[in-house]
Order: structure tokens, then C-alpha cells, then sequence
């Protein structure tokens, strides 16, 4: 099958790639744009850990093809934080509250409650487990990331702006 | 002595914020100039001779770049045990038999992944197949074929224990019980999928980035399964994605990457996929456990019998250390005057069995705990008091094992009473809903040298400079459960520093101090700890002279190191900075560097471990009598892991534990087919606890002061795992009345117990 062209916007970035239209946009974010802050837990739209927001709306990119994300806004990671020495609210948070051990869920958390959060600015603890039902952790318990994502929605309202 | 502020202190992960950004950096995020792909030929069957095996096809697609098989290579058997020579059992990719469905036959590596993959299919395996052996049952029965030749009756080791007589102390018991006990496998489930890099170099050296527990382990196996000396092989730091136990070995990709790396001159990356990980990947030990347990009618202890067959799959793996460490973990927690055990470690055609989070207690608590629970309830006693009337305590000796030297065991049952409600709750009782107990003992670390290691089991090398900072270089290994924070926080204390002035260098096996045995059993806080205290004491004695002449102190001075200062104890304003210090000294020297090593290898502690952790669970379940569906409602928790060096990252190894605890108990469950085949293999279909399925906790910890560790610390992550199934399941009794004798603990087994479906 011949290649296609597509443009990426990502993290405010454009990008004109030609890319297999059956590969996914998980992996042309790690090898193509080396953006390897996405990683990949499963191949198989199981685990959140390639979570990605894609106009605004997280999904999981491992479930995604490259194709499908043509001219469209895709945040990673590697986008989220205001400024190379600041850390988004959430980011903050997860910090803070000891909700990172491996660190391998935690792209896909942070970005899986940047969602929430957008929809949601002040979730219950119960809505906040239900908005993490996509995504996986085998160190944590949950409980820090939990704790962390009400904090930063509870930061995020206070300081009235996200960072 | 009061331990440094710093101790104890919840401090965020210093490596956090690069995991939070994206920018930590994991094996397969690497990629290396020329790098080839490489991919792993499986066996589909589960026991067969290979008759031939044609790569030709293969070798000829464009873009693949080698071809292996076992023929191929040295032929060197590897293993964890290498004091026992015999025991290691395992080559990178089979050579005349495959023993499991998943046993690596051959490897490609090409260009891209998908001409590899693509490769893998043109390669033609030609087998003989042989009946499959898929149970300890059969594997042990009269006349079943041979796993492995050497090995009779299809058992690998075997461990026994005795001390006692048992025979006098079962005729003395007023009480005997008997029981069978089945425990099912689970897996690590480690979020991030193994992956290795291997590059070479002049020559014949080759740097290996991988995903793994143990850095110095696959650095010796490697080397030698190569056919070239350890200093050839270097093992670097790279981020783990949680191991749990399940990467602690030698793994035959680790070898293909760093075999055909050598063969090819380029960098070569091996990544398994999640179904490799759920169809092949280690597990935790199926086990068949049968207990016989003699008591006074006042609930006194005085004898068990614990027999025990490990399902240890096709391959020896970590089971040898499992089976011994299965019969310690059965008398652990109580004083028994006679005890026996007779342990065995049964090969079978399944996906070897190794280490996981607990270490053969897992399963040995679900049958000990439970039978416990069984006898109180039948003796008439509170489960709660019959522990208490036979728990370990600080200075009880487990025969031939150890001498306790901190126990909180006492103060862990009696809290997890009080914080559970434990006594009212009983008596005013809900249908449908109960309270459990589960307890739990643990190692911190091996003082078994297996691996017959001929350095230290823990190493630290401590430098300081005139800026006033340090640098601390360890091979111990980060996989998630937080050491790169909490070793420099022991450095941190003991040169009253601030913990971001010490620069970390882990895991790197060509410039971090020999050797570290790894992350495994609980090891690296109390060991690692222990070498960087003796380190920062060197490096301290080196100090002293300049404090001395400098300040023209007295012999009978004291001198402290805190707040960046060093002084003189009893007259704090007498001292300098640090930096100075250092600085002074340095000029001193000439410039030579102010570096230091320390080490710890635990001696005269026994056979077992230098320290133990102990703790008791209350889990409060609900039942619905209509659909069998367990909620776990609460978990509370008291446990005694010594002093805490950072309370998070210990809170966070208590709920990760609860996690993997809970999913082992009610969800977790590698379901096989009748040819040896895992038919879950995906995260669907597999599973575990999801941030809704988590039950809220409550928790204490009981501080004792553990003579032998770093400030007092010991054990925090593993033993946690343990309790939690045997709790669960007790709950499930008394809520329903259902007792669980072979795990998971399933809505359709309640239900069957119930009567309400056949
Ligand atoms: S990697 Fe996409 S959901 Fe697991
Ligand atoms: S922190 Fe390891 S998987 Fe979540």
C-alpha cells in the first residue's frame, strides 16, 4: 500500500509526514517525531499508558491510526507543561503526591485526567477513579494518583488558570 | 539516637518530574543509529523434539540481517543458581527440545519490525510432538516422561526443613487438622513490556540497555552464555517499567540482542508485545500446598507439616529460591516447637514460574493463614487472640533459620483490631458482609549467596566536592519502587547535605561499585543502605583531619554533619561549611579525589535474611448471596517495617501491594487449554484492579527500630502483597460461609458453595 501524506499538528507543531496508512499514531509519535513521552503498554486499547489528547479529547493512540489524526491537534506528553521550567498543575500534582513509581502509566494518567479535568473541573473522588477506567497502574494502588488529580483540579480553580 | 530529620520525610520522587514530562527514558525508546529489530520464533507446542529447522527462507527476504538458532550459539546453559551448576537448566533459544508453548527456537533481525516479523514466518520448525505434561500431578506420577533428562520424576530440587518432634507434639495436640490447598498463577503484569538494546564495540564488547531487576546478574549470565568475560559485558541505566520479580533472570532476548549485535556490528533491539508477556512470561508459582497443623484446645501451636509441589513450568527460573523460601515463609509468623517441611520444585509444560512480589509467601500464607482461620473458628477462638498467643516477637528464633531481631507483630495484630472495629463487628453481624484477617512476615533480602557471588552483596562508592555536593555510584536498580530517591536520602542524612546536591550514578555495571545483587526480596534499602552509610563514614574520617587541625580540637570531640556544616558536636558554632571542609581537604591531597567505598554483605544472620517485616490485614467484604460478586469494602492495615525512610513512597508500596493483592484473590487468573496454551493474553481478558475496583484502606505503621538496617529500616514493598488474599478470602467465610481451598476466590465458586448453581 503506498505511503500517505499527512500533517500532525502536535503540540503546536506541524508536521508533514509520509507515513503507511495502517501504521498507528502511536507509533509515529515515538518513531517518526521521537516524542517517546507515549508509551505503549499493550498494542491493544487496553492499557492508557499511549493515552494522547487529540483535539482536546484523550484516546488511546496505540488504537489510532497515524491517518486518522491528519490536520488534526494532537497534545503528547512532551506538550502539556506551560514552559520548559514549569510543570502543568496536573504534572505538579502527580509529583507531589508520589502518585509516579515506575512512571510508565503516568503519561497516559496525566493526560487521561487532563481530559477530565476539561470536562470536569471539579470531579468527585468517584468520578475521577470512573474518568481512570481506561488506564492501568501496576504500582501505585491509584490512590496517590487519585489524591494528585484532585489536587490539581482543586489548584486549577483556585489559581483560575491552568499553569 | 534521633535519625536525621531527613529520615522519614515524605520527599517526592527525585525522578518524578522527568517521568511526569516524558522525558525519562525506557529501553524501547531508544534508538540508535543503524539499529536493526529484532524478533523472537516461538514454539507453538508444548513439549516436542525439534526434528529440523530451515532458515534459509528467512535469511533471503530483503532487509533481514541475521538468522539464529540454538545451533548457533555456545550452547551455554544459564541460570540464577550458579553455585549449583546443575540447576541451570535454560538456553537462549532451544536446541533439540521445546518444553513449553512460547520456548524460543530461533531469532531474525532486520531493518524494521515488520520484515522481521514478516521473517519469523518463513522459517520452517519441524517437530516431533511429545505428550504434554501440564500438572504436578502428572509430572510426579509413576512412569510420566522426562521434562529434562537429568532430572527424576520431573522434580528439580527439593527443600526440606525439620526441627522438632513431630511425631511427639501431634500425639500431645488436642487439635489436628489436615488440609489441601491450591493456588493458582497470576502474573507481574509490569506496565511496561521487556525490552533490551544491545550495541557493540570494539570488537567484542558489548552495552546492554534492558529492562531489568538485576544489572550485575545478566551482566555475569550474559558474559557467559557469550563466551566472553564479565568485563566485556557492560549493563546500563536506563528507566524500568515495573518488575515485581518478573525481571530478574537472564532472558534469552537480552541474549539474541547482544549475540546477533555482536554478529551484525550494528545495535540490535528486541521489544516483546504484551501478548508475549501474557502467553510466555514468567508467573507466579501455581503450588498444591497440603498443611497438617496439631494445636493445644487453648489455641497453643505445636506442630506443623507443610508439603509443598511448586508448578514450576519447563524451566528452574527463580523456583529453586521460591521453594526454599516457601518453607521458611510457612512457619514465619508463629512458634512452632516442631515443624516440618518438604518442599519440591516440579517441572512442567508450561511458561516457567519465578519470582513474584512475595516470593513463594503468597501462596504459603493462603494456605497457613487460612488454616488458621479454619482452626480458630473451630477451637472457638478469636482468630486475632490465637495469633496473638503465637506470634513472633523480637528475639524469638525461627530453628535454623534466624534470630528476630525487631518484631511488631504483637502491635500490628492489636492495632489492626482496633483501626477495623474488629471486635464490635463481629459481634453485631451483618448477613452477607464479614471481616478477615490475613498476616504476613518478610525478608529483607537473601543472605544465600546462590549466585555465588565473589563480591560484596551491596556496594556504594561516595565522592564529594569543594562545591559542596556528592556524587553517590550504586549498581542497585530503580524499577519503580523508589530506591534512586531513598538511597540518597541516606547519604543525604549522613552527610547532613540536601538531597538534591548528591548526584546519582545507578545501575551502570561498568562504573558503579561491585557488585549489587539486584531488586529482589527486599533488599536494597537495608543493604544498599547499610553500604552507603559505611561509604559517607570513610568519607567523614576523611574530613576529620582538616576539622581537627583547622579548629585544633580535642581528642574528646565529637564531630556532627548536618545543615551543610560540620561541627563539633558540643559546641555547634565550632565548625565550617561543608564545603570548606571539603574543599580544605582536597587541597590537602593534592587534588586526589575524596572517594570512598562501603559494602554490606549480612553475616552470622542465619540462612534466611538479616531482617524480617511483619504485619496483619483486616479485609471488610460484602457478598451478594444473588450474584456471587465479592466487594472488597475496606482494607485496613498495621505493619511493621522498621523506620520509615520516606512514609510516601512507603504508603505507595501498601497500595500497590493491596492492588496486586486484591487482583491475586478475586480477578487475576492465567487460564491455560488443554495443550499447555495461556488463553488470556490480553489486558481484556486479564484482569486486574482498575482505579474503581480499588477498596478505600485505612492504615498504621508500627515503628520499630531494626538494629541491622540503614536508621533502623527494613522490608517495605513486598510483604504487603501477602496478607491480602488470605484476608479476603477469611471475609468471604464469614460473610457467607463459603471457604475458598483453591484460589481465585470467584462470584461462580460462591455461588456454587451456595448451592445455587451446580
Ligand atoms: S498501549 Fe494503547 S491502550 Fe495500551
Ligand atoms: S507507576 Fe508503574 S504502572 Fe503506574
Amino acid at each position: 500500500m503506498a505511503k500517505r501524506t499527512i500533517e500532525l499538528i502536535v503540540n503546536g507543531d506541524r508536521y508533514e509526514l509520509a507515513v503507511d496508512p495502517w501504521r498507528t499514531l502511536a507509533n509515529v509519535l515515538r518513531e517518526d517525531l521521537r516524542l517517546t513521552g507515549t508509551k505503549v503498554g499493550c498494542a491493544q486499547g487496553d492499557c492508557g499508558a499511549c493515552t494522547v489528547l487529540l483535539d482536546g479529547r484523550s484516546i488511546s493512540s496505540c488504537l489510532t491510526l497515524a491517518v486518522e489524526a491528519h490536520q488534526r491537534e494532537v497534545t503528547t506528553i512532551e506538550g502539556l507543561a506551560p514552559s520548559p521550567d514549569e510543570l502543568h498543575p496536573i504534572q505538579e500534582a502527580f509529583v507531589q503526591h508520589g502518585a509516579v513509581q515506575c512512571g510508565y502509566c503516568t503519561p497516559g494518567m496525566v493526560l487521561a485526567a487532563k481530559h477530565l479535568l476539561d470536562n470536569n473541573p471539579a470531579p468527585s473522588e468517584a468520578e475521577i477513579r470512573a474518568g481512570l477506567s481506561g488506564n492501568l497502574c501496576r504500582c501505585t494502588g491509584y490512590n496517590k494518583i487519585v489524591d494528585a488529580i484532585g489536587a490539581a483540579a482543586k489548584k486549577i480553580s483556585d489559581t483560575g488558570k491552568e499553569a | 539516637m534521633k535519625n536525621p530529620a531527613i529520615i522519614g520525610q515524605s520527599i517526592p520522587r527525585l525522578d518524578a518530574p522527568s517521568k511526569v514530562t516524558g522525558k525519562a527514558i525506557y529501553t524501547d525508546d531508544m534508538k540508535l543509529p543503524g539499529m536493526l529489530y529484532g524478533k523472537l520464533l516461538r514454539s507453538p507446542l508444548a513439549h516436542a523434539r525439534i526434528k529440523r529447522i530451515d532458515v534459509s527462507k528467512a535469511k533471503a527476504l530483503p532487509g533481514v540481517k541475521d538468522v539464529i538458532v540454538g545451533a548457533d550459539t555456545p550452547g551455554v546453559k544459564y541460570g540464577n543458581w550458579r553455585l549449583v551448576p546443575q540447576s541451570q537448566d535454560e538456553l537462549p533459544l532451544a536446541v533439540d527440545k521445546v518444553r513449553f508453548v512460547g520456548d524460543e527456537v530461533a531469532a531474525v533481525c532486520a531493518l524494521d519490525p515488520e520484515t522481521a516479523e514478516k521473517a519469523l514466518g518463513l522459517i520452517e520448525v519441524e517437530y516431533e510432538e511429545l505428550p504434554a505434561i501440564l500438572s504436578v500431578e502428572e509430572a510426579t506420577a509413576e512412569g510420566a516422561g522426562l521434562i529434562h533428562q537429568e532430572s527424576k520424576g520431573n522434580v528439580s530440587l527439593v527443600r526440606k526443613i525439620d526441627y522438632g518432634d513431630l511425631d511427639q507434639m501431634f500425639a500431645k495436640a488436642d487439635y489436628v487438622r489436615e488440609d489441601t490447598f491450591r493456588v493458582h498463577p497470576v502474573q507481574h503484569a509490569y506496565m511496561e513490556p521487556c525490552s533490551s538494546l544491545a550495541q557493540t564495540e570494539e570488537g567484542n564488547r558489548v552495552t546492554l540497555w534492558t529492562s531489568t531487576q538485576t544489572p550485575y546478574i545478566v551482566q555475569c549470565l550474559l558474559a557467559s552464555t557469550l563466551g566472553l568475560p564479565e568485563n566485556n559485558v557492560r549493563v546500563m541505566k536506563v528507566q524500568i517499567g515495573g518488575g515485581f520479580g518478573g525481571k530478574m533472570e537472564l532472558r534469552p532476548w537480552e541474549f539474541c540482542a547482544a549475540f546477533m549485535s555482536l554478529r551484525t556490528g550494528r545495535p540490535v533491539k528486541f521489544t516483546l508485545t504484551r501478548h508475549d508477556e501474557l502467553a510466555y512470561g514468567r508467573r507466579r508459582h501455581p503450588m498444591t500446598i497440603y498443611s497438617k497443623v496439631g494445636f493445644k484446645k487453648d489455641g497453643m501451636l505445636l506442630a506443623k507439616d507443610f508439603q509443598v509441589m511448586l508448578d514450576g513450568g519447563a524451566y528452574n527460573a527463580m523456583g529453586p529460591t521460591a521453594t526454599f523460601l516457601c518453607g521458611t515463609f510457612g512457619n514465619m509468623l508463629y512458634n512452632y516447637p516442631a515443624y516440618r517441611y518438604f518442599g519440591r520444585h516440579v517441572y512442567t509444560n508450561k511458561p516457567p514460574a519465578s519470582a513474584m512480589r512475595g516470593f513463594g509467601a503468597p501462596q504459603a500464607a493462603f494456605a497457613a493463614e487460612t488454616q488458621m482461620n479454619m482452626a480458630a473458628e473451630e477451637l472457638g477462638i478469636d482468630p486475632i487472640d490465637i495469633r496473638l498467643m503465637n506470634a513472633m516477637q523480637t528475639g524469638d528464633v525461627i530453628p535454623d533459620v534466624a534470630t528476630i531481631s525487631s518484631c511488631g507483630f504483637k502491635e500490628s495484630l492489636e492495632e489492626v483490631r482496633r483501626i477495623s472495629g474488629w471486635d464490635q463487628k463481629r459481634k453485631n453481624k451483618t448477613p452477607g458482609k464479614g471481616l478477615g484477617i490475613g498476616c504476613f512476615s518478610f525478608i529483607s533480602g537473601g543472605v544465600f549467596n546462590w549466585f555465588n557471588t565473589k563480591y560484596n552483596f551491596s556496594a556504594a562508592e561516595v565522592k564529594v566536592f569543594e562545591d559542596g555536593t556528592a556524587q553517590l555510584a550504586v549498581m542497585a536498580c530503580d524499577i519503580g519502587q523508589g530506591p534512586d530517591t531513598v538511597l540518597r536520602q541516606i547519604l543525604a542524612a549522613e552527610l547532613g547535605i540536601p538531597i538534591h546536591k548528591i548526584r546519582l550514578i545507578s545501575m551502570d555495571t561498568a562504573c558503579t561499585p561491585k557488585a549489587d545483587l539486584g531488586t529482589w526480596g527486599s533488599r536494597v534499602t537495608l543493604m544498599n543502605g547499610n553500604a552507603i552509610i559505611e561509604a559517607a563514614g570513610k568519607i567523614k574520617a576523611m574530613l576529620r583531619p582538616v576539622m581537627f587541625s583547622e579548629l585544633d580540637l580535642n581528642q574528646i570531640h565529637d564531630l556532627a554533619f548536618e545543615d551543610e556544616r560540620v561541627f563539633v558536636r558540643a559546641n555547634p558554632k565550632k565548625g565550617m561549611d561543608f564545603a570548606e571542609c571539603v574543599y580544605k581537604a582536597l587541597r590537602g591531597r593534592e587534588g586526589e579525589p575524596l572517594t570512598a567505598r562501603g559494602y554490606y554483605t549480612p553475616r552470622n544472620k542465619g540462612l534466611v535474611s538479616p531482617a524480617f517485616s511483619f504485619g496483619a490485614q483486616v479485609a471488610e467484604v460484602a457478598v451478594d448471596q444473588d450474584t456471587g460478586q465479592i466487594q472488597v469494602e475496606k482494607m485496613y492495615t498495621a505493619h511493621d517495617c522498621g523506620v520509615a525512610i520516606n512514609k510516601m513512597s512507603v504508603e505507595g508500596q501498601l497500595e500497590g501491594a493491596i492492588q496486586m493483592g486484591l487482583g491475586y484473590a478475586l480477578m487475576e487468573d492465567l487460564v491455560m487449554d488443554d495443550q499447555g496454551r495461556t488463553l488470556n493474553t490480553t489486558f481484556l481478558d486479564y484482569k486486574m484492579p482498575a482505579a474503581e475496583d480499588m477498596p478505600p484502606g485505612e492504615s498504621v505503621e508500627i515503628e520499630t527500630y531494626e538494629p541491622e538496617g540503614p536508621f533502623g529500616a527494613k522490608e517495605a514493598g513486598e510483604g504487603l502483597a501477602i496478607p491480602t488474599a488470605p484476608a479476603i478470602s477469611h471475609a468471604v467465610f464469614e460473610a457467607v460461609g463459603y471457604r475458598c481451598m483453591e484460589t481465585p476466590i470467584t462470584p461462580e465458586k460462591v455461588l456454587r458453595a451456595l448451592g445455587k448453581i451446580k
